[in-house]
C-alpha cells in the first residue's frame, strides 16, 4: 500500500538517482522544456503576427487560469506521491454550489463563502480517507471524481445558472495593474507563496521526503498523515477557487463546468519534470511546461486544430513526457553497463 | 469457528453479502415502487447490464495486476462507431465477421496501453488518461461528426437487442445478455485453471516475488491490456447493438461504471483478489441500483452518479478496513489448524525437523 503510484509491476524504482545526481537531470529536463518553448514560440509568431505580445500571452493565462491554479496544489501532491483526480469535479461543485445559493436568493458573496467551504470539506474528505485510513489517493479520488460530479449535477440538474453580479463576471477580465488582471496577479501571487513553500521551507522538504519514501519520512519523525491531509485540504480549496473563477469568466454555471480537466492539470505537472513516482520535480518546471501547454494550444487554434484534436494532443503529451525519462533512462543504464563490461573486459585483457 | 474456515473463503463471504444486500434492494424497492419486480423489469435490467458487465471483466483482468485501464469508454465508443460504419457501408458483412472486426480494433487500441505500461513502464493510470483522450479525440476526427443512425444499419444489428434465445415464462434470455454471460464464464474458467490467469493473481499480490520466480511479468501485463481492449471492443458492438445511435460521445463515463462495477464486485486495486463472477456482481448491483432509482419518485435520478461514486468508496474502504481483519483472521486460524494437524500425525513433525 505504501507507494499508490508505483503501481506498474516493474517499478524498482528511483535507480537513475544512483547513476546521475536529480539536479542534473531536472536542469537538462528544464533545458530541453526551453528549448521546445522557443520552437513554440517561433512557429506561433510565423502563424500570428504579434503572437509574442505581453497581451496575448496574458490573454492565455486568463483563458486558462482554472487550470494553471490546480497545477500548483496539484504539483505538490505529485511530489508527495499522491495524486487527486476529483480537482475539475470540486471545481464544478463548488461554482454549481455557490450558483444554484445565488438563484435560491442567497447573498452572493455568502454563496460564495458557502463554496469555498464545500471544497474545504471535499479536501477534508478525500484527505481523511487517503491520510488517516490509508486508502489508495487513486481509488479514492477517481471515487469522488465521479460522486462529487454527481452532487454537482444533483443541484444545477440540467439547467444553466448565469446572470452573476457584473463584479464577479469583471473579477477575471478587468485589468488591475497595467495590462495584468486580477486572476493573474492572485495566480503569481500563490505560485511565488508556493514556490516559498515547496522550494525553500522546511515543510516542502518533508513533502519531498514523504514522495521519496513514506518509510524513511515515518521513521525521520516526520508527521506523514498530517502533510498529506493539509495538502489536500489546500486541493480542495484551491480547486473551489478555481471553479469559481471558472464561472465568473464564462458568466454561467453547468453541471458539466470542467468536466475532464484533469487531463490539462496533471499533463502541465508532469511534463514539468515532477516524477509520477513522486519525490522529485520542481515549480520551475512547472511553470515552463505550463508555458508550452498554454501556448501549444494557442498555436493549434491559430492552425484550426479542433479543441477534440487538441486534447489529443495533449493526450500524447502527457504520456511522452514520463515515456521520455523512461526512455532516457533505460538508454544510460545499457550504457552504463557496456561500459562496465568493456572496462571489465580490458582488465581481463590486462591480467592474462 | 474452524468448520467454517474450512467450509468458505473471505472472498465468499465478500459475493455472499453483495448477494444479500443485492435482495434486500430489491425487497426495499418493490415496497416502494408498486409493480416494480416483473418480467419485464428483468428483461430490461439484463440488456442493460450487458455493456457495462463486459467491461468489467476486462478491467478484472487489468485490476488483477495492480492497473487501471480508463481508456475502455473511448474503445468501446471508437468500436462501436466503427463497426457501426463498416455495416453501414458494407451491408453483406455477416455477423460474426462484425464481432470479430469489434474484438480486434479493439485490441488494437489495448496493445497500445500494453506496450506503453509494461514496457515503457510509463503509470497505467498516466497512459490510460492519455489514451482516453487520444481515442476519443480519434473517433471525433474520425467521424466528422456524422453520427450514425439506427436507419443506416442492417436491420440484423438493430433487432439484435430485442432478440431472445429463449424464454422461461415471460423472461427472455436475450442475445446481448447470453453473449455477456458467455464471456463471463470463459473469463472465469481462465483465471480459476488456467495458467495465465494464475499468474495475474500472482502479479497482483506480489510483483517483485512473481518476477524472481520467473513469471514473464511484461509480457502478461501486456495481455492484459490486450484482453481489457479487447473485450472493449467487443462491449463497443454491444453497444451499437443496444443503441443503434452512436454518436462521437458513445460510452464516455463508460470507464467509470466498469470501475464502480469492479470495485464494488471485490476486486481490489490492492492487486491479487477478486474474482470476474464478482465483477459481474458488481455490475448488476449497480444496474439494479440506477434502474431502480430510475423508476423511484422519491429522490431525483440526478443523484445517481453521487450514489455511485460513494459506493465504489464505501466498497473500497469496507475492503480495506472490514475484509482485512476477516483475512487476517482466517489466515490465523488456518495457521492453528495446521499445527494441530502435524501434532496429530508426529511423524510429519520428524520430517520437518
Amino acid at each position: 500500500m505504501s507507494a499508490n503510484l508505483t503501481s506498474s509491476p516493474k517499478q524498482s524504482g528511483g535507480d537513475h538517482s544512483l547513476f546521475s545526481p536529480v539536479w542534473q537531470r531536472l536542469k537538462s529536463w528544464e533545458g530541453m522544456l526551453l528549448v521546445l518553448l522557443f520552437v513554440i514560440f517561433t512557429i506561433n509568431s510565423l502563424l500570428a503576427p504579434g503572437y509574442l505580445g505581453i497581451g496575448n500571452q496574458v490573454n492565455l493565462f486568463i483563458l486558462s487560469i482554472e487550470k494553471v491554479l490546480v497545477a500548483i496544489t496539484m504539483t505538490f501532491l505529485i511530489i508527495n506521491g499522491e495524486i487527486d483526480l476529483s480537482a475539475p469535479s470540486i471545481m464544478g461543485l463548488a461554482a454549481c454550489v455557490s450558483a444554484y445559493l445565488f438563484a435560491n436568493g442567497t447573498n452572493f458573496g455568502a454563496a460564495l463563502l458557502i463554496a469555498m467551504s464545500v471544497g474545504l470539506v471535499c479536501g477534508m474528505w478525500n484527505g481523511f480517507w487517503i491520510a488517516r485510513v490509508g486508502l489508495n489517493s487513486l481509488v479514492v479520488t477517481l471515487a469522488m471524481l465521479i460522486c462529487y460530479r454527481g452532487l454537482a449535477r444533483v443541484f444545477l440538474e440540467d439547467k444553466s445558472i448565469g446572470k452573476f453580479p457584473e463584479w464577479f463576471a469583471a473579477l477575471g477580465q478587468k485589468n488591475l495593474i497595467g495590462p495584468i488582471p486580477l486572476a493573474l496577479l492572485l495566480f503569481l501571487g500563490l505560485w511565488v507563496v508556493a514556490v516559498i513553500i515547496l522550494q525553500y521551507s522546511g515543510f516542502g522538504r518533508t513533502v519531498y521526503v514523504i514522495g521519496n519514501s513514506k518509510d524513511v519520512a515515518r521513521y525521520s519523525g516526520v508527521r506523514v498523515p498530517r502533510v498529506k491531509f493539509l495538502l489536500y485540504i489546500a486541493s480542495g480549496l484551491m480547486s473551489a477557487l478555481a471553479g469559481l473563477l471558472l464561472a465568473a469568466r464564462l458568466g454561467s454555471v453547468r453541471g458539466d463546468l470542467a468536466l475532464g480537466y484533469e487531463l490539462d492539470i496533471i499533463t502541465m505537472v508532469l511534463l514539468g519534470g515532477v516524477s509520477i513516482f513522486g519525490g522529485s520535480g520542481t515549480l520551475y518546471g512547472v511553470f515552463l511546461s505550463i508555458m508550452i501547454i498554454l501556448n501549444i494550444r494557442n498555436g493549434m487554434s491559430l492552425a484550426n486544430l479542433s479543441g477534440h484534436f487538441q486534447t489529443g494532443v495533449i493526450g500524447i503529451l502527457l504520456i511522452l513526457s514520463v515515456l521520455g525519462p523512461n526512455l532516457v533512462n533505460d538508454a544510460r543504464t545499457a550504457l552504463n553497463r557496456r561500459r562496465f563490461r568493456h572496462s571489465q573486459g580490458s582488465q581481463g585483457a590486462q591480467s592474462t | 469457528m474452524k468448520t467454517l474456515v474450512r467450509r468458505f473463503r473471505p472472498e465468499q463471504i465478500r459475493v455472499l453479502f453483495l448477494i444479500i444486500l443485492m435482495l434486500l434492494m430489491i425487497g426495499f424497492f418493490s415496497i416502494e415502487i408498486p409493480g416494480y419486480f416483473n418480467a419485464r423489469f428483468i428483461n430490461r435490467v439484463s440488456t442493460s447490464v450487458a455493456v457495462v458487465a463486459v467491461l468489467a471483466v476486462g478491467q478484472t483482468l487489468v485490476f488483477l495486476t495492480r492497473n487501471f485501464d480508463l481508456s475502455v469508454g473511448s474503445i468501446a465508443g471508437f468500436t462501436a462507431y466503427f463497426v457501426g460504419q463498416q455495416l453501414w457501408f458494407h451491408k453483406d458483412i455477416p455477423p460474426v465477421a462484425a464481432v470479430l472486426l469489434a474484438i480486434g480494433v479493439g485490441m488494437a487500441m489495448g496493445s497500445v496501453n500494453g506496450v506503453l505500461v509494461a514496457y515503457g513502464r510509463v503509470p497505467s493510470i498516466i497512459t490510460t488518461i492519455g489514451t482516453l483522450a487520444i481515442y476519443r479525440s480519434l473517433l471525433v476526427e474520425y467521424s466528422h461528426a456524422v453520427p450514425i443512425t439506427t436507419n443506416n444499419l442492417p436491420t440484423w444489428v438493430v433487432d439484435i437487442s430485442a432478440q431472445s434465445l429463449f424464454a422461461i415464462g415471460k423472461v427472455e434470455i436475450r442475445v446481448l445478455f447470453a453473449i455477456m454471460l458467455a464471456v463471463v464464464i470463459i473469463f472465469q474458467l481462465m483465471l480459476s485453471f488456467l495458467p495465465f490467469g494464475r499468474r495475474l493473481y500472482a502479479i497482483g499480490s506480489n510483483p517483485d516475488a512473481a518476477r524472481i520466480a520467473g513469471f514473464p511479468a511484461k509480457r502478461i501485463v501486456f495481455l492484459a491490456f490486450l484482453m481489457s481492449g479487447g473485450l472493449a471492443g467487443l462491449a463497443g458492438f454491444l453497444f451499437l447493438g443496444r443503441y443503434g445511435n452512436i454518436t462521437v460521445l458513445a460510452g464516455a463515463g463508460l470507464e467509470f461504471e466498469s470501475i464502480a462495477a469492479v470495485v464494488v464486485g471485490g476486486v481490489s486495486n490492492a492487486g491479487g483478489s477478486g474474482t470476474v463472477i464478482g465483477a459481474f456482481l458488481g455490475a448488476l448491483f449497480l444496474d439494479l441500483l440506477q434502474n431502480s432509482l430510475f423508476r423511484w419518485a422519491a429522490i431525483s435520478e440526478f443523484w445517481r452518479d453521487a450514489i455511485l461514486g460513494m459506493l465504489v468508496l464505501l466498497a473500497v474502504a469496507l475492503d480495506y478496513v472490514v475484509f482485512g481483519r476477516l483475512k487476517n483472521l482466517w489466515a490465523r486460524t488456518e495457521l492453528q489448524l495446521e499445527t494441530e494437524d502435524s501434532i496429530d500425525k508426529p511423524e510429519v513433525v520428524t520430517h520437518v525437523s
